[in-house]
């Protein structure tokens, strides 16, 4: 039996790991695809302190590296359940089970899907999540991003550098980022705003063709040609397996303070997976040290 | 065995002619996803049996990419008898991947 079962491998999983070691205690992280979480999609990240202009690969690789170098074990397993036994917890994972004395939930969130028809068969065909990953493809083609947040205009500035046309489809008027991104967006030549707008339809058979697009005030459609198109209309939790043992908020997060504990004594939420106003690496991180720390003291 | 290493000279000879299933993996230096899920198909690549397994840099093999309509990475793709029998974008861990060979095989 290890001392503390944490379930995911991103930011606040390995930072939790880190704490947890450090304090003496044996770690076990159970993730379900692969370390990093969802930076490893960030090409450059520029807010975390101490490490400007690091990738998001190199990011995740250093963290992992130093939560292995102190002794965490990984496994790669789909957590299914958590049970609580008073003392110690059992975690069920698709292909086994593994007991300890405290759990740190960090499940992060993934990507939210538009819910429109045919979108999973054209992922990949034109439909991308990752815009750094994908954006090369597209050079000097015409696409859209769907979004108005950090990401989304963070996306529509990388792709406008290789892009012939770069459409941006927002619901709000106002953009949910960093103002001189926003800025920076608008003074590209290659950028239109479709603002108070949303995708309502995926054009194309075999590949992406173009997207309808619905006005949200007057109703009106319009039809827009374009190859590719890059969905950052936020993010979703995963935390459905664990909804009996901590409590959920309305969109699926895990109710808890910035104490990082749930309402059952052992089991501790960290990173985007809590219900908390700012989703940041910095604040993944955080919570991945005070929920170790809450648990250590705890075993 | 490890991945081989695909190109528009070899990619006949080693994966539409071959006697054998393969499992080829589009990727990039750039695509950090790719380079989380490199490792595993490496893996994968050392425990094959009755199929092999390839990688395809699309930075280099821009040809190969466009001819496999390689427009999300990392995309893994399983040729059998020099056809596409199955495809996942993403990544995904081990045992989808192994899981995803074994439908083709």
């Amino acid at each position: 039996m290890k001392d503390i079962i944490i379930i995911g491998a991103g930011p606040a999983g390995l930072t939790a790991a880190i704490y947890a070691l450090r304090s003496g205690k044996s770690v076990l992280l159970i993730e379900a695809k692969s370390y990093g979480g969802q930076i490893i999609n960030a090409a450059k990240i520029d807010n975390y302190p101490g490490l400007p202009n690091i990738s998001g690969f190199e990011f995740a690789q250093k963290l992992y590296e130093q939560a292995t170098s102190f002794g965490a074990e990984i496994v790669y397993e789909t957590a299914v359940s958590v049970e609580d036994n008073g003392k110690t917890k059992l975690v069920r994972t698709k292909s086994g089970e593994h007991e300890a004395k405290a759990v740190i939930l960090a499940t992060g969130a993934r990507n939210k899907p538009m819910g429109l028809s045919r979108e999973d068969k054209l992922l990949g065909k034109g439909v991308s999540y990752c815009a750094t990953c994908d954006g090369m493809f597209f050079r000097k083609k015409e696409v859209a991003v769907f979004g108005g947040g950090r990401i989304a205009v963070e996306d529509a500035l990388f792709l406008s550098d290789y892009c012939s046309k770069v459409y941006v489809i927002h619901s709000q008027m106002r953009f949910g980022a960093a103002p001189s991104d926003v800025e920076k967006l608008k003074a590209r030549e290659n950028v239109e705003f479709v603002l108070e707008s949303n995708v309502t339809a995926l054009l194309g058979e075999e590949k992406l063709t173009g997207i309808e697009v619905t006005n949200k005030k007057d109703g009106s459609k319009r039809k827009i040609n374009i190859s590719g198109l890059f969905v950052a209309i936020g993010q979703m939790p995963d935390n459905g397996a664990f909804a009996n043992m901590v409590e959920l908020d309305e969109k699926g997060y895990i109710a808890a303070g910035e104490s990082c504990l749930t309402k059952t004594n052992g089991i501790y939420a960290a990173g985007d997976c809590r219900t908390k106003e700012v989703r940041q690496l910095t604040t993944a991180a955080a919570d991945g040290a005070v929920a170790a720390l809450a648990a250590c003291s705890r075993i | 065995m490890k991945a081989i290493e695909l190109t528009n000279e070899n990619f006949e000879k080693e994966v539409l002619a071959s006697d054998v299933p393969v499992l080829v993996d589009f990727w990039a230096e750039w695509c950090g996803p790719c380079r989380m899920l490199s490792p595993v198909v490496e893996q994968v690549a050392e425990g094959a049996q009755g199929f092999k397994v390839g990688k395809v840099n699309v930075d280099y093999e821009s040809d190969l990419a466009e001819k496999y309509g390689i427009s999300s990475i990392p995309c893994l793709i399983v040729f059998k008898g020099g056809k596409e029998a199955a495809r996942s974008v993403g990544v995904i861990p081990k045992d989808r991947i192994i899981q995803l060979v074994s439908q083709a095989v």
